[in-house]
């Protein structure tokens, strides 16, 4: 018994050693940084709008974590934006980095995409505006109405994808998750990046 | 900023130096080993030699020599008895998360180039689909197999009857909860919203309980233990143990990591989840099963020590290599690529051990089922952790990140290395708790060969369709709809495989299930790929 207690416990060390390096030394350090002055918190319907984006699980095809230029110059030139730092995410809980790129980086989709009846549209059914998109429709975020109430957001769809008559209008869902991805713009200036200088300094990472 | 990181590296440099320096010491003095006699101790006396295939202890090629031999051979049967219950509770769930899971896979996979198939319902939606097979075959196939394999060993590696199995039945029960429960909630969109992390913290509790009753069982057994030394695939098994409720634990913690620190603990976890939980479970079962089929102890128990402490020391610490290039500090990269590239050293002992035991044996893998499914994952398990180590560079990562070569990667890991071992693994062990031979030795071919035909299209397109995808999203000129493009045939492909896969699956439940019935028809021989080929007995 000794022995076999010896290796448990041996290996709960062990353990716990990681914790301590990947665990609680990141958080002691990340959560020390500055939050860039300009990130403005969630409001109440963006908010709302992130968790209809985490409960249809956009994160399994789009992250929210544009790369360095001197090491994936892709991310950059793709306008997805800046590299981001850990004060960006000073409001996620949980965090959406993200580990696919099915489809684009959506760090500052808000930025790329300003436009809340595109968002819209593009939910609805995004091969309504994107040939060939491999994206889910989500017409479950839509009501198809005969006559839109008085409030309603109606959402043009082009032929040959919207219904043959009637109006189809956001549901309350739609229209929080369209507002979070209006939010999801980080194109202010972030403090802790070192100063852009010319690219003479040795490539990061 | 820039001292704090020096000093956390300093310290994370020496406490890894003093690990080390522990390491070899004890295995200088001999600590944990009495040598390659301890390799032996899996065997009954007199056994080393013959081969213990599926079969049931009256047709056993080995009975004994003399009564003293008869009766440990006797002992195996009452502790393989103790712990009938608990391990048929633990497997049979654990196929029916597998059928479960797969077609959640099969489903996922058809979207990934259909996007309009079952998009009209919420509950089906791709982001939701695609957690479920997840978690259904991580938690519901692999841990629940894993935990009732290990059920079935450790009576036979400590020789005692398992004590207290009724505490695992119950934790099976409720870790079966857990699932209907934490699947229920993603299909609902109430999920946690982080992978590999997605059941709702307050159903995690379920299977933290669930786990600790399995721990009382396995301490309870270790304490009446009936042998000197502890086998290298009970040191695998009890870490395993003892590490997945801690990370589960932890990483569950309901808000405490907020941001970018959370995404750090995410990976750390998910990371572990397969080198902590998952792999030494596969490793563990295979340091059992190669020598056990073959009648000859592996080559090198003081290797095989090395291998476990070292994995311990450098897999529990490589999770953030899934984060190369994001919003955290360098350093911390910088740690687990180390490590990740480290981890080689665990890989090529149990390597060395795994095959150089089966040199000049591998004519059996004509014959046996569970060594071929067993060997199979074994020879994966070092390909995929040896392709881990590589993608882990920067040079490397920067092109694989974010695409499909690392589904393909994960696939090989979980797939072709774990879920083999654990096929082979329940074809051995299912003869001896049922009392009944596998039916029909076609199906078992059938299934071999279904799920290994499916697993290499999935991995082959996906790593040729992944590196082509990372490669073109490094350069800006090609149009980000054009790489789209250019992934579907690869997409197609997994689709392709993913149903021969779970086509076998069909048939490997449907035989299982046969099992439990005792259809087919009454034999004394041990079902072979091969029929009449007997015990060639070396």
């Amino acid at each position: 018994m000794k022995r076999a207690l010896a290796i448990m416990v041996g290996a709960a060390l062990i353990l716990l050693l990681a914790t301590l390096t990947l665990v609680v030394m990141p958080y002691l350090q990340m959560s020390a940084e500055q939050v860039p002055p300009d990130l403005k918190p969630y409001t109440e319907q963006q908010q709302r709008g992130r968790q209809v984006y985490i409960s249809n699980g956009c994160v399994y095809c789009h992250s929210q974590q544009p790369r360095d230029p001197g090491f994936a110059p892709g991310d950059k030139d793709r306008g997805w934006g800046r590299p981001s730092v850990p004060g960006d995410y000073a409001y996620d809980e949980p965090h959406l980095l993200g580990t696919m790129r099915t489809g684009p980086d959506l760090f500052n989709i808000g930025a790329r995409q300003p436009s809340i009846d595109w968002q819209l549209m593009h939910l609805y059914n995004p091969r309504a505006i994107i040939k060939g998109s491999i994206m889910p429709s989500y017409p479950f975020l839509f009501r198809h109405v005969d006559e839109p109430a008085e409030g309603d957001k109606v959402v043009n769809i082009p032929p040959p994808y919207g219904p043959e008559s009637g109006n189809i209008v956001a549901t309350d869902d739609a229209l929080a998750l369209a507002e979070y991805m209006l939010a999801l713009d980080h194109t202010y200036p972030a403090p802790t990046l070192p100063k852009r200088q010319p690219k003479s300094d040795e490539p990061k990472e | 900023m820039t001292p704090t990181i020096a000093v956390l590296l300093i310290i994370t440099f020496v406490l890894s130096t003093v690990g080390l320096l522990l390491l070899i010491w004890s295995i200088a003095n001999n600590q944990f080993s009495h040598g390659q006699a301890a390799a032996r101790t899996i065997f009954s006396p007199g056994e080393e030699g013959h081969s213990e295939d599926p079969a049931r202890p009256s047709d056993l090629p080995f009975t004994g020599d003399n009564s003293e031999q008869a009766a440990a051979i006797e002992a195996r049967w009452t502790a393989d008895q103790s712990s009938r219950t608990a391990v048929l509770t633990w497997l049979s769930s654990s196929v029916f998360w597998l059928l479960l899971g797969s077609f959640f896979g099969l489903a996922s996979s058809i979207k990934m180039h259909l996007p309009e198939f079952l998009a009209a319902s919420e509950f089906l939606t791709f982001g939701r689909v695609r957690p479920v097979h997840l978690n259904a075959v991580t938690y519901g196939w692999a841990s629940m197999a894993g935990i009732g394999v290990a059920l079935f060993l450790i009576p036979r590696l400590f020789k005692t009857s398992l004590a207290g199995g009724k505490y695992a039945v119950l934790g099976a029960f409720i870790w079966n909860i857990g699932l209907v429960l934490g699947l229920s909630a993603i299909t609902l969109g109430l999920s946690d919203g982080e992978e590999w992390l997605e059941f709702p913290w307050q159903v995690d509790l379920l299977f933290v309980v669930g786990g600790a009753l399995c721990a009382i069982p396995l301490l309870l057994t270790a304490a009446n233990r009936q042998v000197e030394h502890l086998y290298v695939t009970s040191w695998y098994l009890m870490a395993a143990l003892v590490w997945f409720p801690i990370l589960f634990l932890i990483a569950n913690l309901p808000f405490a990591f907020p941001g970018a620190s959370g995404a750090t603990v995410n990976w750390w976890f998910a990371h572990n989840v397969l080198g902590l939980w998952v792999t030494p479970i596969g490793i563990g079962i295979a340091y059992y099963m190669i020598p056990k089929i073959l009648g000859r102890p592996i080559i090198s128990y003081q290797l095989s020590l090395i291998g476990f402490w070292s994995l311990a020391l450098f897999y529990s610490q490589v999770g953030i290599h899934h984060l190369i290039g994001g919003p955290i500090p360098t350093w911390l990269v910088t740690l687990s690529i180390v490590h990740s590239v480290m981890m080689s050293i665990p890989v090529i002992t149990v390597a060395i051990n795994h095959h150089g035991t089966m040199m000049g044996n591998f004519g059996r893998l004509k014959d046996s089922p569970t060594l071929r499914f067993v060997w199979i994952g074994a020879l994966m398990y070092t390909v995929s952790s040896l392709q881990g180590s590589m993608e882990a560079l920067r040079s490397i990562n920067v092109i694989t990140h974010f695409t499909h070569y690392t589904v393909a990667h994960a696939h090989l890991g979980m797939y072709a290395f774990l879920s083999f071992i654990l096929f082979g693994a329940v074809y051995f062990i299912m003869p001896r708790l049922t009392n009944w031979e596998w039916p029909w030795r076609r199906l078992i071919s059938l299934h071999f060969w279904l799920v290994s035909a499916g697993i290499l299209i999935y991995v082959v397109s996906l790593t040729v369709g992944g590196w082509k995808q990372g490669l073109a999203l490094l350069d800006a000129e090609m149009p980000f709809m054009d790489i789209v493009r250019m992934t579907l045939p690869a997409l197609q492909a997994r689709t392709v495989g993913g149903a021969l896969m779970t086509l076998g699956h069909l048939v490997f439940a449907f035989h299982f299930i046969a099992m439990l019935l005792h259809r087919g028809a009454a034999t004394e021989q041990p079902t072979l790929f091969r029929p009449a080929i007997k015990e060639n007995a070396q």
